[in-house]
């Protein structure tokens, strides 16, 4: 009797453990999939929204897509003597990718040489006092850059350079140190993720250590690093606040580095609030958005081929 | 440690979860209380649109709602297009906006009723060294369209010009081109600012700057408004209309307003409030004019 009594409770346990594990590991997957399908719908979502949002200027309004794409002349409030409201994206298109360019150019090498200085130089008490303020500078918001950008950057500019102080190269200077921290530490990964090996076998055949850094480190992780500054590129490219309170906002191309310009991101913001919902005014400014979507697709099959290329 | 940090992580949700429910957007129409007395008024509206009228609705429905404590007036800016929109779609029960519902596309200006609360002045200013403190719309327009470069060419300092705009579809510079340079566009200059404490800021900070503000903004001396053809831009000279740049504040409902609506525009063109409220926020009371202007930019006697 004890003895089938206690098989029957340790059976029941069992089962009833089993039941527990079977309806755990289900609600378990349940969630999972559940948080990835909402992220997949309001991707797509997102995408067919602002398709079909920044298509509209063209086809209900009538904007021509070519001068669209290729007019600098960007007039919207045109009035009907002077030939009417014109489209032209081209100054921002231009200016987008000058800011990006640009600061890319300055945080790219000051990113990986942090990263360098991290992991191969100074691994110890460099990273200690590296890796926070490079975490602190994530933090900080973009309103807080932007506003530092024009109290102090843009008089600066003014007073030693000349112009007005709103100027491409006080945009570039801004973005360069917002993109600074996630360079630095996707850099910083791929220099601490490469087999102990190289280095090693490269001191082993008389290397020094800045050969070894060069001529070995570098390329190996090069695929990452040039990951961290697309990564980098992708988020000035969508930057609009703080760009957009030193850089001017008009709409002529700038001839040089100390000229007021605009981007994408700012026409936006600038706009978006006195316009609208369904004017032509309003419409081009999605199409503008759609843009940036398109840019951001680039941005991601770039990445996602560089990644491929990843060795280690 | 662990345990700890989860502690934290769900309070801090927690207290994110109760403020997105406070955000939440009560916007149903308010009803009048009980049944006779009309003096009470209850229930809550969204007032939303421009952020030059912001401040002075926020200070009206501040008072409105110290005297009817069951009425709730939540008034946000976001721009005269957000207002109109907003109001024509029914999303807020008042739209506010710098200029006429029928000066901008894709408003069906016929379903909305105007109230004009206030009437702004315009005018432009510049940097005190400038030196000038009185411009022909002549020169005026020469200057905002860049055939003038250097202020020495109008008597003032050998300083050039630094345009200073506002965005393409902002109100004050539909109202500003309109009717102090006569529809011409003006050229891309400086820099485009998006509000006007910044324009301000910055024709403060750089030599030669010129750009155009509301006259609430000419408090200080930080800045120099600019009379026109000799005409100084005053309140007198915008209500007996001799300064031409002035705008309307509008509150645009959809259809006839009632209840809780209805009552706070009829207290915001209430004497108390055009009288006292509207001069001390820098504005005209729309009640003090001489003169008024149709949708078209018409002038004519009240």
């Amino acid at each position: 009797m004890d003895n089938i009594n206690g098989s029957s409770a340790r059976d029941r346990l069992l089962k009833r453990s089993n039941k527990l594990a079977v309806n755990m590991e289900r609600r378990g997957k349940f969630l999972v999939l559940f948080s990835a399908l909402i992220i997949i719908s309001a991707t797509i979502a997102i995408t067919i929204f602002l398709g079909s949002k920044g298509l509209q200027s063209f086809i209900q309004n009538g904007v021509n897509v070519i001068d669209f794409l290729t007019s600098t002349n960007w007039n919207p409030t045109g009035s009907a003597e002077s030939g009417g409201p014109t489209y032209g994206a081209v100054p921002f298109i231009l200016g987008s990718f000058a800011v990006t360019f640009l600061a890319a150019l300055i945080a790219a090498p000051l990113g990986i040489g942090s990263a360098i200085f991290m992991t191969e130089i100074a691994p110890s008490w460099g990273r200690r006092i590296l890796q926070p303020v490079i975490e602190l500078l994530v933090g900080i918001p973009s309103v807080v850059y932007g506003f530092i950008g024009l109290s102090v950057l843009v008089p600066f500019i003014r007073n030693h350079f000349g112009g007005n102080g709103f100027s491409l190269l006080a945009g570039m200077i801004v973005l360069s140190i917002m993109i600074l921290p996630t360079v630095t530490s996707i850099a910083t990964d791929a220099m601490s993720s490469l087999p102990k090996g190289l280095r090693e076998s490269s001191y082993a055949i008389g290397a020094t250590r800045w050969q070894t850094i060069w001529r070995v480190l570098i390329p190996a992780a090069s695929p990452t690093l040039l990951t961290a500054i697309v990564l980098g590129m992708a988020r000035a490219f969508g930057e609009a606040l703080a760009v957009q309170m030193v850089i001017g906002n008009v709409r002529g191309i700038p001839n040089s580095l100390f000229d007021p310009a605009a981007t994408l991101t700012t026409i936006i913001t600038l706009n978006m609030g006195h316009t609208t919902f369904g004017s032509v005014d309003n419409n081009v400014l999605w199409s503008l958005a759609l843009i940036l979507l398109a840019m951001s697709f680039v941005f991601i099959i770039i990445i996602r081929y560089l990644s491929s290329r990843r060795q280690f | 440690m662990k345990k700890m940090k989860s502690i934290y992580l769900l309070a801090i949700m927690s207290l994110l979860l109760v403020f997105a429910a406070a955000c939440g957007n009560k916007s149903d129409e308010g009803k009048p209380a009980g049944g006779g007395s009309k003096e009470k008024v209850s229930g809550s509206i969204v007032v939303s649109g421009s952020s030059a009228m912001q401040p002075l609705v926020a200070a009206a429905a501040e008072q409105f709602m110290e005297e009817n404590p069951e009425a709730d007036i939540q008034v946000q800016a976001g721009g005269s297009g957000t207002g109109l929109s907003q109001v024509s779609e029914g999303a807020v029960q008042i739209g506010n906006s710098d200029v006429f519902a029928e000066e901008k596309e894709g408003i069906p200006a016929d379903q909305l009723k105007d109230h004009k609360i206030a009437v702004v002045g315009m005018t432009a200013a510049v940097n005190p060294e400038v030196g000038i403190k009185d411009i022909s719309k002549e020169d005026l327009i020469k200057v905002f369209t860049g055939k003038v470069k250097n202020w020495k060419e109008l008597g003032g300092k050998d300083q050039k010009i630094a345009l200073i705009n506002r965005p393409d579809s902002s109100g004050t510079r539909a109202t500003f081109v309109k009717y102090g340079l006569d529809g011409q566009t003006p050229a891309d200059g400086a820099a485009t600012e998006d509000s006007s404490n910044t324009v301000k800021k910055l024709i403060k900070e750089t030599p030669g700057a010129i750009g155009y503000l509301a006259f609430s903004y000419f408090n200080d001396d930080s800045v120099t408004p600019l009379s026109i053809d000799g005409v100084e831009p005053k309140d007198e000279n915008v209500q007996n209309g001799k300064f031409p740049i002035w705008a309307y504040e509008h509150s645009y409902t959809k259809g006839e307003p009632k209840d809780l609506t209805k009552a706070f525009l009829e207290y915001m063109q209430s004497k108390e409030i055009q009288d006292k409220l509207v001069p001390d926020q820098g504005y005209i009371g729309e009640s003090k004019m001489k003169v008024e202007r149709n949708a078209e930019g018409k002038i004519s006697e009240k």
